[in-house]
């Protein structure tokens, strides 16, 4: 029984909300990683992609919520999707064609690409700011709780509750979904492979005839489509508020850095490597500990490794021990 | 003859006015900056009383008190003190009310305040350093608003009353988090309590669960939430709800507003809180005498009002307006004995004391100074009852 109680207080603080975490963390890196992987530099626009993508979700769903539309038990949210997503690969676009084309014709080098994100992710900071201001915004709706902990205590009589949030719930399965499409998408379908093939060797690609502009164009939406469900199932499950959105562009690079950037199974194996480090480093062991061990070795103190205002250090730790000893990441992708 | 009679004259007329002096007090308060939507109806508050006193014509044989304002930005140390400076060196007030962040506070005392020899009240600084007690301060610091040490005091004993032994705490990483959670600590030990975990949260982030999971493994009956109700404050009592963490909360009053019972209702049944209030009548004599003018329920604007009214009053008792010697006087008119003094009375206050009687000055706050010239402090507990915050009692 209390091996069982270990086990509960465990889920319910470390392994659920680490999945969930390490899924839209996986989320963001995947794109992340996409850019890096066809058009060749880091996007640091992309923490504000999501931004941007999650506001403009935000914004519809106010409008359907006001309109009376609702989902019943879900978010109201997962219907503005994808509403959110047009709207976000419509920026995503109108970017590329007024500024990224430009320097692609121009045969810029990488870290020149590397500063005109770093220009475009001020431009949509602000723009994002501007529209719907720099604070908190909630915009979850619908049942809270898949299972919360005074249920979960009442249908199983343990000592320790567990709480799994729809939000949670909702996150894990729309990325898997997601994953799956995407991994289809590029496997199995003609532009998918022809993605893949300009990734590999653009010179090779452009002689077997396909056409950059258009993978430049698919690239993009996925992009967008990718950044807003990321974005979104954050915003749901913990709140929105565009600094944070900010901020998380650290881990979401540590992630794809992590995995091997360009190679999408890396950004996801990166993105839970980060999310389950972050916590489990920061978390305090004490009770996991007393119901685990006899009683002779149960810790007096905490047990904690790290305070939790460290957490964000755990992401620079990682993304130095693997770029020290194994700079491809650990799915081997280009080297950095 | 008759030139040199006038000129005579009129340079001992001119002698006669300058012999009852004005008054000028500084106003130095945080007009841009975090609190810039406090201070100016606590400048107000302020001005309020000297326009009472300079109306009633009897401070110092009719000297009429003008007020100069000035910006102490809460947070920037060096602006504070050059503004501070320029009151005292250029515009010579005769004694400060301010400032209002503890920080900046603690800045214009001793490079200023101290250095020049200037009395100086502060309406709202409520940080546990400012307490000089070995009277390095020369006697020259008082406030109006409690340290936060005597709010530790006064958690302590709620929880104690209520049987609650064994707490939890999280603070905001800030002075006011870490100043407050400290203090409470020290008290709660000191009273036979424990605290299990004593950790910091930072503001401003969209999860915490993180912080939530470490305060849950260290348990407690109650979690105490040091924090800022519209920041991280409420992250925290979120994920400790959703996780089943905590059920009950303690608040301090950073935590006490109307967004709280907004956002939690009844899931927080039960919890408890205190911040800084009182029932004694001057509130609401203050709330009445200010009217439509400003808002006399703003925080810390009553005791703004109080602070300058104290500093005029202390200079009547003492019968200059020199701080050397004023500052002697202003614990005796802010307590017992004497003749109690509420808002709007300070010109009977004032003839009390030509006449030679002693007064307590209660004001819009029941102002009582301990230790080295702080207040006391008055505290209304609260409970959540309902879904709504409802006093419990004044403490």
């Amino acid at each position: 029984m209390d091996l069982l109680n270990a086990f509960i207080t465990l889920s319910n603080f470390v392994l659920i909300p680490a999945i969930a975490y390490g899924s839209q963390l996986a989320l963001g890196a995947l794109g992340v990683t996409l850019i890096y992987g066809i058009l060749r530099f880091s996007n640091f626009a992309h923490g504000d992609t999501m931004a941007f993508g999650t506001m403009a979700t935000i914004l519809i769903t106010w409008a359907f919520q006001g309109l009376g539309v609702s989902a019943g038990p879900l978010p109201t949210a997962l219907l503005a999707l994808p509403f959110g997503i047009g709207v976000c690969a419509l920026l995503v676009l109108a970017t590329d064609r007024g500024v990224y084309r430009f320097y692609r014709g121009q045969k810029a080098k990488p870290i020149i690409f590397v500063m005109v994100s770093l220009g475009v992710m001020f431009i949509m900071n602000g723009l994002v700011r501007f529209i719907i201001g720099p604070d908190d915004q909630r915009f979850s709706d619908g049942e809270r709780f898949i299972i919360s902990v005074r249920q979960f205590k009442a249908l199983t009589g343990l000592d320790e509750g567990l709480a799994i949030k729809t939000t949670q719930g909702i996150t894990v399965v729309t990325a898997i979904i997601v994953v799956a499409l995407l991994f289809y998408f590029l496997n199995r379908t003609r532009t998918g492979k022809s993605m893949r093939a300009y990734s590999d060797n653009e010179d090779l690609a452009l002689l077997s005839g396909i056409n950059p502009e258009r993978v430049v164009m698919v690239t993009w939406l996925i992009v967008a489509a990718l950044a807003t469900v990321a974005g979104v199932l954050y915003g749901l499950d913990k709140s929105f508020k565009p600094f944070v959105y900010f901020q998380l562009l650290l881990p979401i690079f540590a992630s794809a850095i992590v995995g091997g950037l360009g190679n999408p199974l890396g950004a996801i194996a990166g993105g839970f490597t980060i999310a389950f480090s972050e916590v489990m480093i920061t978390y305090a062991w004490k009770k996991v500990a007393g119901y685990a061990l006899p009683d002779a070795l149960a810790p007096d103190g905490l047990a904690q490794l790290l305070s939790t205002d460290y957490k964000f250090a755990v992401s620079f730790v990682i993304l130095l021990i693997v770029l020290l000893f194994k700079p491809t990441g650990l799915f081997a992708g280009k080297a950095v | 003859m008759k030139k040199l009679l006038t000129a005579t004259a009129a340079t001992a007329l001119m002698a006669g006015t300058a012999f009852a002096e004005d008054v000028k007090i500084g106003i130095i308060l945080g007009f841009t900056g975090p609190i810039e939507s406090l201070t100016p109806s606590m400048a107000d508050g302020a001005e309020l009383a000297m326009k009472e006193v300079t109306d009633s014509g009897l401070l110092l044989d009719g000297a009429s008190v003008s007020s100069v304002r000035a910006d102490s930005t809460c947070v920037d140390a060096g602006a504070a003190t050059a503004a501070a400076e320029r009151l005292v060196t250029s515009d010579q007030v005769d004694a400060i009310m301010g400032a209002d962040c503890s920080g900046v506070t603690g800045a214009i005392l001793n490079n200023v305040a101290v250095a020049n020899g200037v009395v100086m009240i502060s309406p709202s600084a409520t940080s546990p350093g400012l307490s000089h007690n070995d009277n390095e301060d020369n006697g020259l610091f008082f406030r109006t608003a409690p340290s936060d040490a005597r709010q530790g005091v006064v958690m302590t004993e709620v929880l104690m009353e209520e049987g609650i032994k064994e707490v939890a705490v999280t603070y905001t990483n800030n002075d006011y988090g870490k100043g407050l959670a400290d203090s409470f600590q020290a008290a709660f030990e000191a009273a036979g309590g424990s605290v299990t975990i004593n950790a910091a949260h930072e503001d401003g982030k969209a999860d915490y669960s993180a912080e939530v999971g470490a305060l849950a493994a260290a348990g407690g009956e109650r979690l105490v939430v040091a924090g800022y109700v519209d920041q991280g404050g409420s992250g925290i009592v979120r994920a400790a709800i959703d996780s089943g963490a905590f059920d009950t909360f303690h608040f301090p009053d950073g935590m006490i507003g109307a967004k709280l019972q907004e956002n939690f209702g009844d899931e927080i049944e039960g919890s408890t809180g205190q911040h800084p209030g009182t029932d004694s009548e001057g509130a609401s004599m203050f709330a009445e005498m200010v009217g439509d003018a400003f808002d006399a329920t703003s925080p810390f604007t009553p005791e703004s009002y109080d602070a300058a009214a104290l500093i005029m009053l202390a200079m009547e008792a003492a019968g200059s307006k020199d701080s050397n010697d004023f500052k002697e006087h202003v614990m005796d008119v802010a307590n017992a004995p004497g003749e109690q003094i509420f808002p709007g009375e300070l010109a009977k206050a004032l003839q009390i004391l030509k006449d030679g009687g002693d007064i307590d000055y209660v004001g819009a706050t029941a102002v009582e100074l301990i230790g080295a010239g702080e207040s006391a402090g008055n505290y209304r507990q609260i409970v959540i009852e309902g879904g709504e915050i409802t006093t419990a009692k004044y403490r």
